[in-house]
């Protein structure tokens, strides 16, 4: 935020008309965020690795582990998905199949890597837009690229948010369980 | 307790409806309660150190003291990126350049170094040619001696917007070629400075002999506007905005790093595509 704060240029609109701009200036006086660009890409370009290695070293694990056979969505999730999201808005009274994962959650959270993957390219195609010139004519050019790598910015937000809201929905004992990785099912509820 | 009784562990990770438990008996339910609380105040336990680590170490950055106007620890990444990414540089690997139908009106942005207006006897000083003894003094003429070149490139700033425009001037290179003679050490650097030395800026020698690196006198067809670096700029489509200087003064040969204005306030030194 220390950085997009230089040149707000992103707004969501038809032509000079502006329903909403990205961000209002409240937003960055209630956080303090003005007049930090610098600071904010020195720590981007530290943290940038971090985030690359950490995204890596948990793609690989899953896959080693075999906990992708969890995670990666079929045939089913988008069908599922539809069910779990009806059925947490009250629309459906249909309980969703209680797995580990389910539809709406494997496409949840595989969704996330990609989009993760997808900062990473965006990113060095406006990082090293020289460099990596092909990547960033192959992400439709330098503006383009740089209104990708925001757009996911805007989808991890929305990400935090169905995810916290979902936590809190869900109860302590299944916040519980994402952290100590045990839960305690009884029998009626268990089959 | 029995194999299927025992709290069995989930894959990592959060999971809304981990692995199912067959029903403990009634004695195995008091087993099953004070593990799960065992287990619970463990993990919470290292939960808890972990966000610790993490904010104390957030906390620890943010308050070292400054190099250049940023955390110290955040200066030696720029320069580990910096080193990692010069390595990876190759002069053949150019900025995209543009149709004439695509150029776009200039935006100005800085104005630092540019009070007052263009001397009309300008004078371009370069220093530190190896070997010679008195800077050298040249004139547009002596400038525009040297093969004009027009390239269409991408002006990028480093706060987010960026122009299409079309450049006329001279290749950097050339200017070398003709003006700087004896060996350049490919390591060395250039600096360039307005003339009151009030924004200067440092470049890699690779950077500054990359096929793409002009001193413009012309852009979008007109002579450079005083607003724009009249009557000489640099036009560096390898580097952000801010080592675009306007207006040169004094061009320096360097073994060791010119100072560089954004540098000197918390900006990447390298700044390069």
């Amino acid at each position: 935020m220390w950085i997009y704060w230089a040149n707000d240029v992103y707004r969501v609109g038809i032509g000079s008309f502006t329903l909403f701009h990205f961000f209002p200036d409240a937003f960055y006086n209630a956080f303090h965020l003005g007049h930090r660009l610098a600071e904010g890409m020195a720590w981007h370009f530290a943290f940038a690795w971090l985030f690359a290695i950490n995204g890596a070293a948990y793609v690989v694990y899953t896959i080693v582990s075999g906990e992708w056979r969890y995670l990666v969505p079929n045939r089913n999730s988008l069908r599922e998905a539809i069910q779990v999201t009806l059925y947490d808005l009250h629309l459906s009274k249909t309980h969703p199949p209680r797995r580990k994962f389910n539809g709406a959650q494997q496409l949840a959270y595989t969704g996330i890597v990609l989009m993760g993957f997808g900062s990473l390219v965006t990113g060095l195609a406006i990082w090293k837009s020289v460099q990596f010139g092909w990547l960033t004519w192959l992400l439709g050019g330098y503006t383009a690229a740089r209104i990708e790598h925001f757009l996911l910015v805007l989808g991890y937000v929305g990400f935090f948010v169905v995810h916290i809201a979902q936590v809190i929905r869900a109860g302590w004992n299944n916040f519980r369980s994402m952290v100590t990785g045990y839960e305690i099912v009884s029998d009626e509820a268990g089959q | 307790m029995s194999e299927e009784e025992r709290v069995t562990p989930p894959a990592p990770g959060e999971s809304a409806a981990p692995q199912q438990l067959n029903p403990p008996p009634a004695e195995g339910d008091s087993l099953v309660e004070r593990e799960m609380a065992r287990k619970t105040r463990r993990s919470f336990l290292v939960g808890g150190i972990a966000t610790l680590v993490g904010a104390g170490t957030w906390e620890w950055l943010d308050s070292r003291r400054p190099d250049g106007g940023v955390q110290w620890p955040l200066r030696i990444g720029l320069r580990v990126n910096e080193q990692f990414w010069r390595d990876y540089f190759s002069q053949s690997r150019l900025a995209r350049t543009f149709g004439p139908g695509e150029v776009e009106s200039p935006r100005q942005n800085g104005n630092i170094g540019l009070d007052e207006d263009p001397d009309p006897h300008w004078k371009l000083t370069v220093d530190g040619i190896p070997d010679a003894e008195e800077p050298l003094s040249l004139s547009m003429a002596d400038i525009q001696a040297l093969p004009k070149v027009e390239l269409i490139t991408e002006l990028k700033c480093i706060e987010g917007w960026s122009r299409i425009l079309k450049w006329g001037g001279v290749r950097f290179q050339d200017f070398v070629a003709k003006y700087v003679p004896g060996q350049i050490d490919p390591n060395s650097y250039v600096g360039l400075e307005t003339p009151d030395r009030d924004y200067y800026v440092g470049l890699d020698m690779a950077a500054a002999l990359h096929p793409q690196t002009l001193l413009c006198y012309e852009m979008n067809g007109q002579p450079l506007p005083s607003e724009h670096g009249a009557p000489l700029r640099l036009v560096i489509p390898l580097r952000y905005g801010i080592k675009n200087l306007k207006r040169i003064g004094r061009i320096v040969f360097s073994n060791a790093r010119p100072p560089d204005y954004w540098a000197e306030r918390g900006y990447d030194y390298y700044a390069g595509f």
